[in-house]
């Protein structure tokens, strides 16, 4: 076995761990993670807490378990419908050329050209305020998933323009093929490992994206946990002097964001 | 003969501790948190400006920030008409501006006038404002100054606390000052050089000339966390004003450098949307309008619990709209504040809720749960929310707390209505209670609950706005404290606004700095800067 596909099956299986231990958060969290222990405040690690408590006494471990699981659950969601709306807009710029194509890369450029962080402010400031927290996550991912398929799209444009004035799909169509069938049994393929490569590219971009808003207090909201809220216990460096395992969702971001790199095919293997 | 020498040797020694504590001279160096828009007094409107006039400005009275009391400053004297239009200052003798240029009762006409111009649009002036008609001005010798205002105004004299007289003659206008410093030099976005005024007319109680200081350099750094590590350093030996992980920081690494000047007349509070315009659910509306419910809130919140977790205990539960640091204005007679889930139970119980299987529901079966605004980025705010909701699950309120950024905030405070509870604070600067008129007033623009409002929508408004016009025109001290006692006593019982903390004044000095003594009034820390004196190793260490 080559050292990358070696690597490959450890960041998978390292995924897998954290994927499953973030599933079943209910059954393994020792807390719920709106739980006030207020007579122990920025408490340090120990038996009853594993990796202590935030400012407001609620178990790090257990908020840890329920932040991995929405934001690792709902960034390959975003990142799912972003490649699937940058794959379609893509594929039907290259296929149908002309004015179609100019018009879908104007606007994935005018997209692009938009400062981001005010357009996620004016739309959230938008949502309804009575929704549940998770609904407000769950609404972020798919604002930022909306938002974030014109990089995607150039990619897979580029592509699919490729494979349009390919030999052999050029062969298929002169063979009598019908549109259905190309799209299907030549397009699709050869355009799958883009869109693949897309999607594990956009699912720590979301992630970490998530994380800027929660940062600035525009992320999920509170109390339930996300990998972005938990990580504005390092926005304040004595608070973080103080209690150095706040450090923990940092270290755990940085681990599937690795893997996930890893888990992406290398140019060797695609060829 | 060895006796003699033992003595002269000892007296030698003390002298010399005496030069190392503290000195004349030095140059004092602290932070403005902002650019100071103007350096005209009549027209500052911003912290920095301010800070700068308050070290500039010479001013007719002063209140003194530690006691609270007004005392003579340019003027040695005053009398207001028993009317409360007319104020009569007698003016020291022989003062000058810091330019040299003589005062007279003619500069204090000449910065009235331009205060009261209705086309420089002077928040200062605005105080003064008391009615149609214009401000007459007399100046019987170069000593003496009336001035007549066409409505009476309450609490006249400490209105010119405010009032940085400037110079009727002098070329350089208002850069000639009267108060202990003037600016030498200034480059917008880093700095304002602030010089020792060698015509400042205050001294000592041995004679010595004022302020000790050569001047004071002040940064401008918005940034508190660079001003912080700045201060660590010592390149800073002063900070105006610091929040509570800055104070536990300091704490931990000189615990002589943070100091607490005591709770503060800044308070966060929550209020209910009572607009008859909210786009809500009627059910929403009438538990808002509940006095009981309101009530209720205010006893299920743990505020001992947010002053420890959120202020590491640098802040006291909220009595009300004024602070015990406000000594006069204070309503004494208030209780204190209790953490009580099951007085707010009952009170519910009385209104018709339900407590049941951990949830509450109102007559028609309702779950009782609100969405609780705070403004997005204020850490401290959302750890509060975070607590209230908390503690309101525990009589099975579901709250959901959700931060806005500020101008979406306001425009549901303040257009849309769309908003069910704003979780706030309110920077206080003000001791007198006419600072809060257009909060208290149910015409007012600030009456958060059901702002701008025709004509009162309950009884206890009505009552409310009739005190605070009593409190407002009443000509003397103590029937305005009566008339502000029992609106304050309305607002206790029926708490609009649910005040949660008072934070603390913080402040930190570098060792170096002597005479140093924080108040809870701005400016905290350096409001007796002109007594403030520096050590001679930290002189040379800022030099450096």
């Amino acid at each position: 076995m080559s050292s990358s596909k070696s690597l490959r099956l450890v960041a998978g299986l390292l995924l897998s761990a954290i994927f499953l231990l973030a599933l079943g958060a209910n059954f393994v969290a020792p807390y719920s993670y709106a739980k006030q222990f207020r007579n122990a405040p920025s408490a340090a690690p120990s038996a009853v807490h594993l990796f202590g408590t935030d400012a407001l006494g609620r178990d790090e471990f257990s908020r840890l378990l329920f932040g991995t699981r929405v934001s690792l659950l709902l960034a390959p969601a975003a990142a799912l419908l972003s490649t699937f709306i940058a794959g379609i807009l893509g594929g039907l710029a290259a296929f149908l050329g002309g004015w179609w194509e100019r018009a879908i890369l104007a606007s994935a450029d005018l997209l692009m050209a938009l400062p981001l962080l005010f357009v996620l402010l004016a739309l959230r400031a938008t949502l309804p305020l009575d929704v549940a927290p998770l609904i407000s996550a769950m609404a972020t991912f798919l604002i930022l998933s909306l938002l974030g398929w014109p990089s995607s799209l150039r990619v897979v444009w580029a592509a699919a323009r490729n494979i349009r004035e390919s030999d052999f799909l050029l062969l298929a169509r002169s063979s009598g093929s019908s549109p259905l069938r190309v799209i299907v049994r030549q397009i699709l393929p050869s355009l799958s490992p883009v869109l693949a490569a897309q999607f594990w590219v956009t699912i720590p971009v979301f992630i970490l994206a998530e994380a800027t808003l929660s940062m600035l207090g525009l992320g999920v909201m509170e109390p339930l946990p996300s990998w972005g809220n938990l990580l504005r216990g390092l926005e304040n460096p004595s608070a973080f002097q103080a209690n150095p395992w706040t450090i923990a969702p940092l270290i755990l971001l940085i681990i599937v964001v690795f893997c996930f790199q890893f888990i992406l095919p290398s140019r060797g293997d695609l060829d | 003969m060895l006796r003699r020498l033992r003595v002269f040797a000892s007296l030698i020694l003390f002298a010399a501790a005496a030069c190392a504590r503290a000195q004349t001279g030095g140059v004092l160096h602290f932070c403005l948190h902002g650019e100071p828009k103007t350096f005209n007094p009549n027209l500052v409107d911003d912290e920095a400006a301010e800070n700068v006039r308050y070290l500039t400005g010479g001013v007719l009275i002063r209140l003194n920030r530690q006691t609270q009391v007004l005392e003579p400053a340019l003027a040695s004297s005053w009398q207001v008409s028993k009317d409360g239009r007319k104020i009569t200052f007698q003016l020291r003798k022989s003062l000058y501006f810091s330019d040299g240029t003589p005062f007279t009762s003619e500069d204090v006409a000449y910065t009235m006038k331009s205060l009261m111009d209705p086309q420089l649009h002077s928040p200062t002036g605005d105080s003064f404002r008391s009615g149609e008609g214009t401000v007459e001005i007399q100046t019987p010798t170069i000593g003496t100054i009336s001035i007549t205002f066409p409505a009476p105004i309450a609490g006249l004299e400490r209105l010119f606390d405010q009032v940085a007289i400037m110079s009727a003659h002098s070329p350089k206008k208002e850069m000639a000052v009267l108060g202990p410093f003037y600016v030498s030099d200034y480059k917008a976005g880093s700095y304002v050089e602030l010089a020792r005024n060698p015509n400042y007319w205050k001294h000592d109680a041995q004679g010595h000339a004022l302020p000790y200081l050569d001047g004071i350099h002040l940064d401008i750094q918005r940034n508190r966390d660079i001003e912080l590590l700045r201060f660590e350093r010592g390149d800073l030996q002063l900070i105006n004003r610091l929040d509570a992980e800055s104070y536990k920081r300091l704490s931990k690494e000189n615990s002589s450098a943070p100091r607490n000047a005591g709770t503060g007349l800044d308070s966060d509070f929550l209020w209910f949307n009572e607009s008859p315009n909210a786009p809500m659910a009627e059910s929403k509306k009438s538990w808002f309008r509940t006095t009981e419910f309101r009530r209720a809130i205010s006893a299920a919140i743990n505020r001992d619990d947010i002053s420890r977790m959120v202020f590491d205990g640098h802040a006291k539960p909220a009595y009300g709209p004024i602070s015990p640091a406000n000594h006069f204005w204070f309503n004494a007679a208030i209780p204190a504040p209790k953490y009580d889930p099951q007085s707010a139970l009952k009170l519910l119980g009385q209104a018709g809720f339900r407590f049941a299987n951990d949830e509450l529901r109102d007559k028609s079966g309702n779950r009782v749960e609100f969405t609780l605004v705070t403004n997005s980025g204020n850490a401290i705010r959302e750890k509060m929310a975070s607590m209230i909701q908390q503690d309101l699950s525990e009589i099975g309120i579901k709250v959901s707390v959700v931060t806005l950024d500020f101008p979406s905030l306001l425009e549901r405070m303040t257009r849309t209505f769309d908003y069910d509870a704003c979780l706030l604070g309110l920077v206080n600067t003000d001791l007198d209670p006419n600072g809060q008129m257009t909060v208290w007033l149910s015409s007012g623009e600030n009456h958060q609950w059901n702002p701008s409002q025709k004509t009162p929508a309950t009884p206890w408004e009505a009552e409310l706005d009739k005190l605070m016009h009593q409190q407002a025109t009443a000509l003397n001290d103590t029937e305005r404290k009566k008339a502000f006692d029992q609106a304050q006593q309305i607002i206790y019982e029926q708490q609009p606004l649910i005040y949660i903390v008072n934070r603390d004044v913080l402040t930190a000095f570098s060792p170096a700095v002597h005479g140093a003594s924080p108040t809870v009034l701005t400016p905290p820390a350096f409001w007796n800067a002109e007594v403030l004196q520096l050590a001679a190793s930290s002189q040379q260490g800022a030099e450096r």
